[in-house]
């Protein structure tokens, strides 16, 4: 009798689990309430549509395409192909336009005494390598890279999709190899020329002064670099450091990421391009025809005596010193 | 001319990944590339489902715009359609794409990648219709025979859908209607900028 009652309890205990949870059961096999929407979804992902991917698995073996949908990857477009462009034209154009007008205005800045005739060494040979290897690839980088951003609009219909097609394809090339040649290059000038790179009191008095460039006869005291060179090397390092990394992760997206790191990593790339190679200008001009007797120290590496005492007159007078030697140029007598 | 479109019918998918076979054989496409893949959501859990994806052609297509040697173009059909003569493989549409569509073959060193790749719509590339040369770049051109994407016409469901945007939208609005429910049409939004509503 008790087996009976036991068994009567069972049965009624099993009934009304069943009843109980049959609802629950039910809810997680009805495909009408529980069908996954794309808007569901996505408002799940707590950003209503716009913002997070919906993702899942694949069975194929590239995992990243497990991501379904991400409808904010499109938002990049507007920059790189409204603002971007623009920027370049801006930055670079205008960099050309201001220089040209500093050079009707104020003209070539001349040696005030004149060539002395005596030069002093200022690069050694492996700091004109460095330079020059660094300063080569950029040109090309930054070519090449300018081409990416604006040639589709400029050069594209002047020469054709096929003509257009083929010159991207090299630049490209030169673009993803060269920047190894850039970045060992950077190291170089890194380690020559930090320690003379470090901000001084001194670099207040020639921001002070215009660095002379505005007043004939002012010539504020530097040693091997003035305020003016300082910025343009702290430029080259911090832009040069921010290009390689962000072209990196370019070279190598399965390592940097999804698409929105990309677009991140290219939207920086393309800003500090944009302002380097406007820096980079400058400094090709005033390396040039900006500056009498200023080319010389990149090319032989000998500057006229004049020129280093009037840029850089503390530089001068520590080599004086080093070799023994007065300012004046006065030697000592032979003992 | 007809807008043409896919629609994956979510409820019907049953991850068979045969369009993903289909169109690897279809076109020849290299390994490592799929043109085509299925996607399964809240796997193992209640509501899972598969939604199989490729390119969706895109009305104002991301990736046109980006690409810096303007190297894609649209179809009378409104397929979006791109030359491998002239993609320079930057990888900028993969940066720009919503789904993920864009593949590249590894192809040398120092992340040198190969010509962009991805769904044709099965319909080829500039080159002349169902020439060799359009074969070996993009695949078969079965809309210059006639056909579907082969894709959606051997899908053993009948989930996924190509053809004229309007006339898959009706037949899926017709199966909502019938059935009583539906998950609705994946990333359409995204693509055409519109919902299906049913």
């Amino acid at each position: 009798m008790t087996h009976h009652l036991n068994r009567l309890f069972g049965v009624i205990a099993l009934s009304l689990g069943l009843m109980l949870s049959a609802p629950m059961v039910q809810a997680q096999v009805d495909p009408t309430s529980s069908a996954v929407s794309e808007d569901s979804m996505f408002e799940a992902l707590g950003t209503a549509g716009t913002s997070d991917a919906i993702s899942g698995r694949v069975s194929i073996p590239n995992k990243n395409a497990g991501t379904l949908i991400k409808p904010d990857n499109k938002n990049w477009a507007g920059f790189q192909r409204g603002a971007l462009p623009w920027i370049f034209v801006v930055a670079l154009g205008g960099m050309v336009a201001l220089l040209a007008a500093f050079y009707l205005i104020k003209g070539r800045i001349r040696v005030e005494h004149g060539f002395s005739g005596r030069t002093i060494l200022r690069f050694s040979a492996i700091e004109r390598f460095a330079h020059w290897t660094l300063s080569s690839t950029f040109i090309i980088l930054a070519l090449t890279g300018v081409n990416v951003v604006i040639g589709r609009s400029v050069i594209l219909p002047l020469v054709g999709e096929a003509a257009f097609g083929t010159m991207a394809q090299w630049g490209k090339l030169a673009h993803n190899f060269l920047a190894w040649p850039f970045m060992v290059a950077l190291v170089l000038i890194i380690i020559f020329w930090v320690a003379h790179n470090i901000p001084s009191k001194l670099d207040l008095v020639w921001i002070k002064q215009g660095g002379g460039l505005f007043k004939k006869g002012v010539h504020p005291p530097a040693k091997k670099f003035n305020a003016g060179q300082k910025v343009i090397f702290w430029s080259v390092v911090i832009g040069g450091v921010a290009l390689s990394f962000t072209g990196y992760m370019m070279l190598f997206p399965l390592q940097a990421g999804t698409p929105s790191d990309w677009q991140l990593y290219q939207t920086i790339h393309g800003l500090v391009a944009a302002g380097l190679s406007a820096v980079i200008i400058a400094h090709i001009y005033i390396g040039s025809v900006g500056m009498e007797g200023a080319f010389d120290a990149m090319a032989s590496g000998q500057v006229d005596e004049n020129w280093a005492k009037e840029h850089h007159s503390l530089w001068v007078e520590e080599v004086k010193a080093r070799e023994g030697q007065t300012v004046a140029g006065r030697t000592h007598p032979a003992e | 001319m007809a807008r043409m479109k896919f629609l994956c019918d979510a409820d019907r998918c049953i991850e068979c990944n045969a369009c993903v076979t289909a169109c690897k054989n279809e076109h020849e496409v290299p390994w490592g590339i799929n043109r085509r893949r299925v996607v399964t959501l809240n796997d193992g859990l209640p509501g899972e489902r598969s939604v199989s994806m490729a390119c969706m052609h895109c009305t104002d297509a991301p990736c046109a715009a980006v690409c810096p040697v303007s190297c894609f173009y649209t179809t009378d059909d409104a397929v979006v359609l791109h030359n491998k003569d002239t993609c320079i493989g930057c990888g900028y549409c993969s940066y720009a794409c919503p789904f993920g569509a864009p593949q590249y073959p590894q192809t040398a060193n120092f992340g040198t990648r190969g010509k962009m790749d991805k769904c044709t719509y099965c319909s080829g590339g500039p080159e002349p219709d169902m020439s060799q040369a359009e074969y070996v770049k993009y695949g078969a051109n079965r809309l210059a025979e006639g056909k579907l994407p082969l894709c959606a016409e051997m899908c053993s469901t009948k989930s996924l859908l190509a053809g004229d945007g309007d006339i898959i939208a009706e037949i899926y609005r017709e199966r909502v209607v019938t059935r009583g429910y539906g998950s609705g049409a994946w990333g359409w939004r995204t693509a055409y900028g519109e919902t299906l509503t049913v």
